[in-house]
């Protein structure tokens, strides 16, 4: 891991990886969107309804990736001081954030018509609600730790501690009676009709895809301003 | 010494996590009860909910159960979870899911007669989803796994 502690390698795979991930995904997120609009049957009890699971799914999968990302990235920082970790961290934060609203924002729109509520506090919705608040706490922490000093330590402890909250949200379901309904897809199989799951890996990898481009570019601009701060500094020394 | 500091902070960390998540485990065993956003008809047949007090009642909605009550706005249904069986009553509208064999979960209390007011119904929506013919038989040998979770 260390080989890219050197930015110039990072930035060397980096740059060409973020318009093929862009590409890819927007290109697989557009198969999906439309294999999932007009092509699939609807649901026997949700009906149309149910065909907002192809983004719905995909969203919690990426809020809760991001935090297994940031967990990752904040463990580099503290045992091994990665340089790029905390640069890295710090692009997930918001994106994280943002997949983790939209899954609330696209449950709650499914849960009214389905549920006949657009909240209730159960163990899954709190669970990611909470996960939503802990993005926003690390993005101001982050900053703020980021006046600090270079190491990021602060930040890196609060994205190990959060990272508890993912399997609370995982096995919310299985712990917990809960509105929402248990996992439908497992390793051992998935309780979705084929016929109606086959859009779902398309955006669940085309999102993912664009999550990653979105996260290059954000490391690519921490990058660049680290680096033009440098430069600032040195003509004003001189 | 670069080493030794890096495997020092390595084993720190992961002690802290084991701690941290024994801690957690803890409280969710603790609070297994309390985060249950609904009871069962079980719970009601034990005598574990007291009357009067605002309660979710969870279970499947029996099946020829649901009649329609002569003032047009109420509707009175069974839920049961198998082994035991609560009658509700609902003054409103419920919503397009709300059906025979399916899940549901009913906001209000338990009278001391045994019947169970409800001010508020929610559908409870299972973790299957088919197209509608496949769907249609499968409600036929509907299991009763929504009430388990």
């Amino acid at each position: 891991m260390h080989r890219f502690a050197n930015p110039a390698r990072f930035l060397r795979i980096a740059r060409p990886a973020t318009g093929w991930l862009l590409a890819l995904g927007l290109l697989l997120i557009a198969a999906g969107v439309l294999g999932g609009l007009f092509v699939t049957p609807p649901d026997y009890l949700q009906g149309e309804t149910v065909r907002i699971l192809y983004i719905h799914v995909p969203t919690a999968w990426l809020g809760m990736s991001g935090w297994s990302g940031i967990a990752i990235a904040s463990l580099f920082t503290i045992v091994w001081r990665h340089p790029l970790a905390g640069v890295a961290a710090r692009a997930i934060a918001p994106v994280g954030a943002l997949f983790a609203f939209l899954c609330l924002a696209t449950g709650s729109i499914w849960g009214r018509p389905t549920w006949g509520t657009w909240w209730e506090w159960d163990g899954r919705l709190t669970s990611m609600l909470v996960l939503f608040f802990l993005y926003l706490g690390y993005i101001a922490l982050a900053a703020a730790d980021k006046e600090r000093g270079p190491d990021g330590r602060v930040a890196a402890i609060f994205g190990l501690v959060g990272a508890v909250n993912l399997p609370i949200i995982h096995f919310s379901v299985k712990w917990w009676r809960t509105l929402h309904q248990g996992e439908s897809i497992e390793l051992t199989g998935s309780s979705v009709a084929p016929e109606l799951l086959w859009p779902l890996p398309l955006t669940l990898v085309g999102f993912s895809a664009l999550f990653g481009a979105l996260v290059l570019i954000r490391m690519r601009t921490e990058l660049a301003e680290t680096k033009a701060e440098a430069r600032l500094k040195r003509m004003v020394t001189q | 010494m670069r080493a030794a500091a890096k495997h020092q902070r390595l084993v720190l960390v992961l002690l802290g996590l084991a701690a941290l998540i024994g801690a957690v485990l803890l409280a969710m065993w603790g609070l297994a009860d309390r985060a249950a956003y609904f009871r069962t008809p079980q719970d009601i047949a034990a005598g574990r909910v007291p009357a009067g007090e605002p309660i979710r009642l969870g279970g499947m909605v029996q099946a020829g159960s649901i009649a329609r009550q002569p003032d047009g706005v109420s509707v009175a249904f069974v839920v049961t979870d198998g082994p035991a069986s609560v009658p509700v009553r609902y003054r409103g509208i419920v919503p397009d899911l709300f059906k025979e064999n399916s899940g549901v979960v009913a906001e209000g209390r338990l009278s001391p007669a045994g019947l169970f007011v409800a001010d508020t119904i929610l559908a409870k929506h299972d973790e299957r989803y088919m197209p509608p013919q496949l769907g249609n038989q499968a409600a036929e040998v509907r299991t009763k796994d929504t009430v388990e979770r």
